[in-house]
């Protein structure tokens, strides 16, 4: 279970988040939407330690969840980012044994003399490495340079590093930006198959349908605020969510 | 396939230099590329793996040449003791630039080892006490092997080649390694990085450990063959040198900064022999100016991706 409470963080005397307050259910599909500027991704950023909060605070598995990203990557908290991330010049092996990084132990002298111990492991993380680029479909793709695949797949790749972490909760920030429909279809089957295997999983998209259709809950935040929170059906319905869409000039800012 | 034969060839040859090179002092020439290598590679760790240049690199070479002259003038140390207390001072010099200045990265870092190369060669300079100033420390003895001493050009030929093996090896285990692919993780994307669990400034500041302690080997290795540790060591020129061969050679690629070193030894001596001594720096300039234009990458990546696309051509 993810608890936000209260969490608020400024740019330069502008609040990008004003006191937002949600909860994740462990095992759930929970969508973050929000039209732009909203604070989606300033959430994010202080949820995994890219940003430091200005108040509030961020639980996980009943701990407080702080320090620097790959402090929050240890406790099992994963997330991708909304521009394309993966390391380029690697092949999508490599990608994905980098982000197995968690799984390995050897340290500086068993590398060095190059011990059994340590040769095991590399074929260990080989294996599993293949098996995470499969469980994404890039089996193909395996040997190839990943900054020069085509942006859908990259973004596989860039899910395939952060499942590689292990993660007990991943944060997709935009997954489905540049996919096509039929991609957007495989992106989803994906990420049910991840909720399958216990990981909870909070989403931040800009594609309706796509939210609607996987979310268990649906939070949505307008101006740093939450201004809804519930089931997809009564998310549609909520009267301030339609207006935050439809940009009332009525709104308070 | 011809790859291999080619390094199969070059191993040979270097293997067996001092039988067919024409004199002593070609040897001396591929003695320096010897220690220039382990530097280069040293450099390229974290230059080319990481993507953090360290331009004082020379102060952990010096540290490392003025610690096993000490040793072994002083304390009448063993070189076999007195090199990996060179390489053990040089690594802590290493931790601590790296624990300074590896948390703000970038020109931050650079700035911290320019200056702390500076401070370095002041300090060898002005404590005449212990380093006997701008004098330096002569009579520093050759190692011995058993009963023999290493005091022959052959014999430190084969101690420095296979330092330089060594040095390859260590370089070689560290990059195909998962300490490798997080530095070079942090190199590509630190954010990304970070989400899956890298420490970057962990690993940037045990790069920066390895990476000076091994410049100290080659600093240890340079004393005891000219004999002689002076500030001179510290030089701003050895450090552009190193940068040089790293990229010319192919950064982020281990057989890059050999070869660059192999080159980037020989030229200036080439160019003594064939360019009057008015010429000689323009020819040098000349010559890394094309090869920079020409092979932007470097000599190494220059040629895979030439193979590569040979070999997609044949296919």
């Amino acid at each position: 279970m993810l608890t936000v409470e209260d969490l608020g963080v400024s740019f330069g005397g502008v609040a990008a988040l004003a006191g937002v307050s949600f909860g994740v259910r462990a095992g759930t599909i929970t969508s973050l939407i929000g039209p732009n500027g909203a604070g989606k991704t300033t959430a994010f950023n202080a949820i995994t330690g890219y940003l430091r909060a200005g108040r509030g605070r961020v639980t996980w598995d009943g701990r407080p969840l702080t320090g620097r990203p790959c402090d929050i990557a240890r406790r099992g908290v994963v997330r991708t980012f909304q521009k394309t991330s993966v390391f380029p010049t690697l092949t999508v092996l490599d990608n994905v044994r980098t982000g197995l990084h968690l799984r390995g132990r050897a340290g500086l002298w068993p590398v060095l003399l190059g011990t059994r111990g340590v040769q095991r492991e590399e074929a260990k993380i080989v294996e599993t490495a293949r098996e995470v680029i499969a469980f994404v479909g890039l089996e193909r793709r395996a040997d190839e340079v990943a900054g020069e695949l085509p942006y859908g797949e990259q973004r596989l790749v860039e899910l395939a590093v952060a499942l590689a972490a292990r993660p007990r909760l991943l944060l997709l920030d935009e997954p489905a930006a540049g996919m096509t429909g039929a991609e957007k279809e495989r992106l989803v089957a994906m990420i049910r198959r991840i909720r399958e295997q216990s990981v909870t999983v909070l989403v931040v998209e800009h594609d309706m349908r796509l939210v609607m259709g996987i979310s268990d809950t649906v939070i949505v935040l307008n101006h740093g605020r939450v201004i809804a929170e519930g089931a997809p059906a009564s998310i549609q319905a909520h009267p301030d969510v339609i207006r935050a869409y439809l940009g009332s000039s009525s709104a308070p800012a | 396939m011809i790859v291999r034969a080619l390094l199969a060839a070059a191993a040979l040859a270097l293997v067996t230099a001092p039988a067919w090179l024409p004199s002593p002092y070609h040897l001396h020439i591929l003695i320096m590329a010897g220690i220039f290598a382990i530097l280069a590679l040293s450099l390229n760790l974290l230059l080319g793996y990481t993507g953090q240049l360290s331009l004082g690199h020379a102060a952990f070479f010096g540290i490392g040449a003025y610690t096993s002259a000490l040793l072994a003038l002083k304390l009448e140390w063993s070189f076999w003791l007195a090199l990996p207390c060179a390489a053990v001072a040089s690594g802590i010099a290493g931790w601590a630039i790296g624990r300074l200045a590896l948390k703000l990265r970038g020109a931050y870092f650079v700035l911290v080892t320019i200056s702390f190369a500076g401070v370095i060669s002041l300090v060898s300079i002005n404590w005449m006490e212990l380093t006997n100033g701008p004098l330096g420390l002569p009579g520093v003895p050759p190692p011995d092997f058993g009963p023999w001493s290493l005091r022959t050009k052959r014999a430190y030929y084969y101690l420095v080649l296979a330092a330089a093996a060594f040095t390859y090896l260590v370089c070689h285990r560290l990059v195909h390694s998962r300490i490798g692919r997080a530095l070079v993780a942090l190199r590509e994307n630190e954010p990304l990085a970070e989400s899956v669990g890298i420490d970057g400034t962990r690993y940037l500041v045990l790069a920066a450990v390895v990476s000076a302690a091994l410049a100290g080997v080659a600093g240890s290795l340079y004393a005891h063959y000219t004999r002689f540790v002076s500030p001179e060591v510290f030089l701003f020129t050895y450090t552009v040198t190193m940068v040089i061969m790293v990229i010319a050679g192919g950064q982020g690629t281990l057989l890059g900064p050999v070869i660059g070193a192999l080159l980037f030894t020989a030229l200036p001596e080439a160019l003594r022999e064939a360019v009057a001594w008015q010429w000689q720096m323009l020819a040098y300039g000349v010559v890394l100016v094309v090869l920079v234009f020409f092979l932007p990458r470097g000599i190494v990546p220059s040629f895979e991706r030439w193979q590569r696309r040979r070999a997609a051509s044949l296919r």
